[in-house]
């Protein structure tokens, strides 16, 4: 069988340092007409380089060192820049992560798309328009006709996508590159951007390679799949096989290192340390540091390929039948698979922490030259929660529609427009600054980019510093009572709070920039725990890293819950995550509240049709996940301008005429279990 | 006491100026992630050039900063000492061959005669009208016409062999600093810079001194007897007053820019982080203020100030300072019309920091709007400080030129590039013409604003993270 895409001993350099980062290094892969083939892996393993590589668009710093890349028999790295164009677009094109920033903002979307048409097809005209018309209406853009004179800020970001899609479709290429198209994409859009794939791959069949690092989606979408780490692939198989029998330690971590409810009451496996530099040479297996099964032969050897199955192939010696006393190793592999850490349930006092009713945030909306207010983004309307101490609440809900709002404002930093926020009986709204900055100890934030919740220009101790410095505390954690005194007692409280956080106290003394992602993310929880806070407000505090840094830092965060009863607000979208650390759990819509219930209650019998869509949208790792999920049609609606009714009816798959009519009133199902939907009996007005 | 220091204002900022100079190196070298751009500004060949001539520059200027009052002479055999009024500098003293050899009027570069003729009376009484002899030029010369080429070739040898000289000491010395430094052998390390190996670029700079040093001991070696560049109107020498025009430049260039700091930074980053009716205020200042000629506005200020000093002349005890008093509020105003682009600069960067989420953890902890300011806000801005003051010096050298020549700027009294340029301008539509005045100004300008302008894009580029990746594109790659 002749593939449609051969690439052999593929090498790419970055020059952006001292010494070069060889980002792809030595990447063999066959992809077949029509398949899907999956690239996995965590950020920094050189999977985008090695798909620009392909389409020789690497930047200026970027060269081809060795390899080949054969697209039906011809080597596209020998070929002029010129003939390069005519395969771009037309045989091969790309999906890139970021819809927002793929398109050009001062074109109208025909004018995009029409520009592919012209170059390869050398369409003009009413062709030229019917043509467009056509791929819009084909990715699912409703009114094509008029939208397709738009311009992109026009569009929401699913629907970005969609027409990032139809432009790389409509030179009809037999290979689509898509380079992690649905991670900037909340879980609803993501099931209807990967179902629109998974229906034009049928129709067409092209073959797509799906650079992803998300399993869920690999198990979803993939037909065969390919695991790289550190610039080079290590395991490569068929999706059943891959699901069913990982092999290689990596592969089996990442698996492990996935949060869930099964895992609740265990610690998850994390993998230590961090991907290697690519600019380091590497000398034996490149991830025998962070294995727990590498042995000597690791470190000084590389692993040739090993063969499991036909379709299953990976690169480790715990599977080479040559290297003898592995068979010690691989009794070890199926037993220590996961680092339990035995969860106990303290006792805990259950009171009220926090206590949130009826908060409203609206944001005017400034129009004219005397900037009238003419209207109001109604960011937050009218949520009321609490939070036990101890407890983690958890807020979910997708993009825009408000919990980083309501967190903030928890916080005080943006300022209610109505409602209260009772923090241990103390009202916070309204309360005088100076007042609000003695309690500001006792709630912190935790940002979900690590790379910007972090001054560069400031040393590690600073930033720590910098809450005890302002706050004054003078109760310090398992610190004895002679260190007390300030000044002296704050040397010694950040090495503390380093070491709990699991950095060493010498890293101090650098800066922000030296860590990576995970250990940023550490740093930032260190510097919130210097003021001994009982409430942390995580908002999302794991989105932005890799799945096996994002097991140390939920961790960390279940070790410190127990270790100190801290009370989480956990903001986030990511329901595997709520099903592995919340107590209880809030589903936000455009601003309020549709469905409340402990975890349990609300994961496996969701009753509010959005929380049945969000669930049911979320990519699942399983052989037999290709289920069917309830499609939601459309974007979030704007909260300047909220649907009247219950917010979701527009859309609603169950909406009846009296859902555009008034909002509806909380059903309670249990004691902790409600919701506001018509489904279900309204409670009689009294 | 043969003399008593003065310090004018002027001085008395560029010593403030040099001291924070200095302490801020100290604490750049001190912090890595500050020290490691300026790093990548010392890899760059141009930079380190203009660097260099930016220095020479810049010492010509510092010598001419320290002020004094010479004593004279009193009569009789009285104790108390008399300062005269004249106040001189440092560069003054070494250059005084230059400053006292004054000719009559103008005469050319390297000329031996005057440039007009008089009339000269002989004993006999007969009158001749001829180009008379110069005082000074040339005046050792016997018979000029024969004995010229070969006294000015002879020089000139001399000079540049001097200027080889001390080249060669200076080189000696600073390789066998860096060989003791770096604990190398001082063969190694000189071979390491011949061969273009270290990291920062010696070969060129040493280049660049040899230059720098040969045109400086020919300069020396010709100027003691000739008046290289010619002299102007009043017969003083205009290589003495190119060098002395360094100075007002340098302090129209930096004091300018100490001015407007304080405006810019604490109006920029205000209106960036406090936004509301801070921010409208802080804008319509700006608006207004940028949208009134400011030309118009300096000469109104200057005239009026003008009008002031001379209704007053008993504040000032010598003409030094009250020119450079005039000069001093020439910064001043220069300076406060000028904030306006780098405080628009530093509000939309500060718009963007404080939406960063460091920001908002330090808003978390309650820390005061002050210091939030103070520790996370200014230093992420500092760059575009940095970058913006560099690249405005060489604007503002030119602005002073450009005021003098209309009229507003330094004290007729001042040597300047602009009253140079002023004073030349009537003399380029006569025949023959008076072009030396002119080219020597232009050109001194000229060398002062290309380096500091080379010096300001090296820096650009080192504290542009984008650029920076790309220069290792030129390198050579080696495949394994």
């Amino acid at each position: 069988m002749t593939s449609l895409l051969q690439i052999d001993n593929l090498e790419t350099i970055l020059h952006t340092g001292a010494t070069p980062i060889r980002a792809v290094d030595g990447l063999t892969l066959q992809i077949q007409k029509g398949e899907t083939f999956a690239l996995l892996g965590e950020s920094g393993c050189g999977k985008s380089m090695a798909a620009l590589s392909m389409m020789r668009l690497l930047p200026d710093v970027g060269e081809i060192v060795s390899g080949s890349v054969r697209f039906g028999g011809e080597d596209l790295l020998l070929k002029s820049e010129a003939s390069m164009r005519s395969i771009r677009g037309k045989h091969i094109s790309m999906i890139f992560q970021e819809p927002m920033l793929s398109l050009n903002p001062v074109l109208t979307v025909a004018e995009q798309i029409g520009e592919v048409l012209r170059r390869h097809f050398n369409l003009r005209g009413v062709a030229l328009q019917e043509r467009i018309l056509r791929i819009l209406s084909q990715v699912g853009i409703p009114d094509a006709a008029r939208r397709m004179t738009e311009y992109p800020f026009q569009f929401s970001g699913g629907m970005k996508q969609r027409v990032m899609i139809a432009m790389a479709l409509v030179g009809e290429p037999e290979l689509l590159i898509a380079d992690e198209p649905t991670t900037a994409l909340d879980v609803t859009i993501q099931a209807q951007v990967l179902e629109l794939m998974r229906d034009l791959q049928k129709q067409k069949g092209m073959a797509i390679l799906l650079i992803t690092h998300d399993l869920g989606v690999v198990s979803e979408m993939a037909d065969r799949i390919a695991v790289m780490y550190a610039g080079e692939i290590i395991e490569m198989a068929v999706r059943e096989d891959f699901l069913l029998s990982p092999s290689h330690p990596y592969s089996q971590k990442l698996f492990a290192a996935l949060p869930g409810r099964a895992k609740r009451d265990q610690g998850l496996a994390v993998i230590s340390g961090n991907v290697p530099s690519l600019s380091s040479k590497f000398i034996g297996c490149r991830f025998a540091s962070r294995c727990e099964h590498a042995w000597d032969l690791c470190r000084t050897t590389a692993p040739e390929w090993s063969t499991v199955s036909a379709d299953h192939q990976l690169r480790c010696h715990l599977y080479n039948k040559d290297s003898g006393d592995n068979i010690q190793h691989r009794v070890e592999l199926g037993k220590s698979d996961t680092r339990v850490v035995p969860v106990s349930q303290t006792s805990i006092d259950n009171s009220k922490l926090l206590c949130v009713t009826d908060l409203k945030i609206y944001f005017p909306i400034h129009k004219g030259l005397m900037k009238r207010v003419v209207g109001h983004v109604k960011a937050v309307d009218g949520v009321s929660l609490s939070i036990l101490r101890g407890r983690t609440l958890a807020l979910v809900g997708e993009s825009g529609c408000g919990k980083t709002t309501v967190g903030k404002s928890i916080l005080q930093l943006i300022t209610p427009t109505a409602g209260s926020v009772c923090y241990d009986g103390l009202e916070l709204v309204g309360l005088e600054r100076k007042r609000l900055r003695a309690k500001r100890a006792e709630f912190q934030i935790i940002f979900q980019d690590p790379y910007s919740s972090l001054n560069p220009r400031m040393r590690i101790i600073d930033i720590i510093e910098e809450g005890m410095n302002a706050l004054n505390t003078k109760n310090d954690i398992g610190v004895s009572k002679e260190v007390r005194q300030i000044n002296f007692s704050n040397g010694e409280k950040v090495d503390v709070l380093l070491k709990r956080v699991g950095l060493p106290p010498e890293t101090k003394w650098r800066y922000p920039h030296e860590f990576s992602g995970g250990q940023r993310q550490r740093i930032a929880i260190a510097r919130t725990l210097a003021v001994n806070p009982k409430l942390l407000i995580c908002d999302e505090p794991t989105s932005a890293l890799d799945v096996s840094v994002q097991a140390q830092i939920l961790n960390l965060l279940k070790e410190l819950q127990q270790g100190l009863g801290l009370a989480y607000l956990f903001i986030t979208h990511n329901i595997s995550v709520v099903e592995y650390l919340a107590d209880e759990v809030a589903v936000m819509y455009l601003g309020r509240i549709v469905e409340h219930g402990s975890v349990d209650e609300v994961l496996s019998n969701p009753k509010h049709p959005y929380t049945q869509a969000l669930l049911s949208a979320v990519p699942v790792v399983k052989l037999e996940s290709k289920r069917e999920a309830i499609r939601l049609h459309g974007d979030l609606p704007s909260p300047a301008n909220p649907p009247s009714g219950c917010h979701f009816h527009p859309r609603c798959p169950k909406a009846t005429p009296v859902c555009s009519e008034v909002y509806p009133e909380v059903t309670e199902f249990s004691a902790t279990h409600t919701a506001r939907c018509y489904l279900y009996e309204q409670p009689s007005p009294s | 006491m043969t003399f008593k220091p003065v310090i004018l204002w002027t001085d008395a900022l560029i010593y403030l100026l040099l001291v924070v100079v200095i302490i801020f190196a100290w604490y750049v070298r001190r912090n890595e992630h500050l020290l490691a751009p300026w790093r990548r500004v010392g890899h760059s060949v141009s930079g380190m050039m203009a660097l260099t001539v930016l220095i020479l520059f810049i010492s010509i200027g510092l010598l001419d900063t320290i002020h004094f009052r010479p004593s004279v002479q009193a009569n009789g055999s009285t104790n108390n000492k008399i300062y005269g009024v004249q106040v001189l500098s440092l560069f003054d003293v070494i250059a005084t061959p230059l400053r006292i050899n004054i000719e009559k009027t103008y005469s050319a570069p390297f000329a031996t005669h005057l440039y007009t003729r008089e009339t000269i009376e002989f004993s006999e009484g007969k009158q001749v009208r001829e180009f008379p002899r110069l005082e000074f030029g040339g005046a050792h010369l016997r018979n000029p016409e024969e004995q010229f080429v070969a006294d000015v070739t002879w020089r000139t040898v001399a000079g540049l062999s001097l200027g080889l000289f001390v080249w060669s000491a200076f080189v000696i010395l600073l390789v066998m600093l860096m060989a003791y430094r770096s604990g190398k052998e001082f063969m190694q390390t000189l071979s390491a810079i011949l061969r273009n190996e270290t990291e920062v670029p010696w070969n060129a700079v040493f280049r660049m001194l040899a230059l720098i040093f040969s045109l400086l001991g020919i300069a020396l070696s010709l100027s003691a007897c000739y008046h290289i560049f010619g002299t102007d109107k009043v017969g003083q020498d205009v290589f003495y007053q190119s060098l002395k025009s360094i100075r007002t430049g340098l302090v129209i260039g930096t004091l300018t820019t100490l001015m407007m700091l304080p405006f810019a930074l604490l109006l920029g980053i205000m209106a960036g982080y406090f936004r509301g009716w801070i921010d409208d205020v802080i804008q319509y200042i700006y608006t207004t203020l940028s949208s009134i000629p400011s030309v118009l506005l300096i000469a109104a200020t200057v005239l009026m100030m003008q009008v002031y000093m001379e209704t007053h002349p008993e504040l000032f005890d010598t003409i030094a300072v009250r020119a450079d008093l005039r000069l001093l509020f020439l910064c001043i105003i220069l300076g406060v019309t000028s904030w306006t682009g780098l405080c628009r600069l530093l509000r939309g960067e500060t718009l963007k920091i404080r939406e960063m989420e460091y920001i908002q953890a330090a808003h978390s902890f309650g820390v005061s709007h002050w210091r939030i300011i103070s520790r996370h806000i200014l230093p992420n801005v500092m760059h575009i400080v940095l970058i913006a003051t560099v690249m405005d010096f060489s604007g503002l050298v030119l602005a002073e030129a450009v005021l003098s020549y209309v009229g507003v700027g330094v004290d007729p009294s001042m040597i300047s590039f602009g009253t140079m340029i002023n004073a030349a301008r009537l003399e380029m539509a006569r025949e023959p013409m008076v072009w030396w005045a002119l080219l020597s100004s232009f050109t001194f300008m000229f060398t002062l604003v290309l380096s500091a302008n080379l010096f300001a894009d090296a820096v650009q580029d080192a504290f542009n993270p984008r650029v920076r990746t790309l220069s290792f594109i030129n390198r050579k790659i080696v495949p394994r």
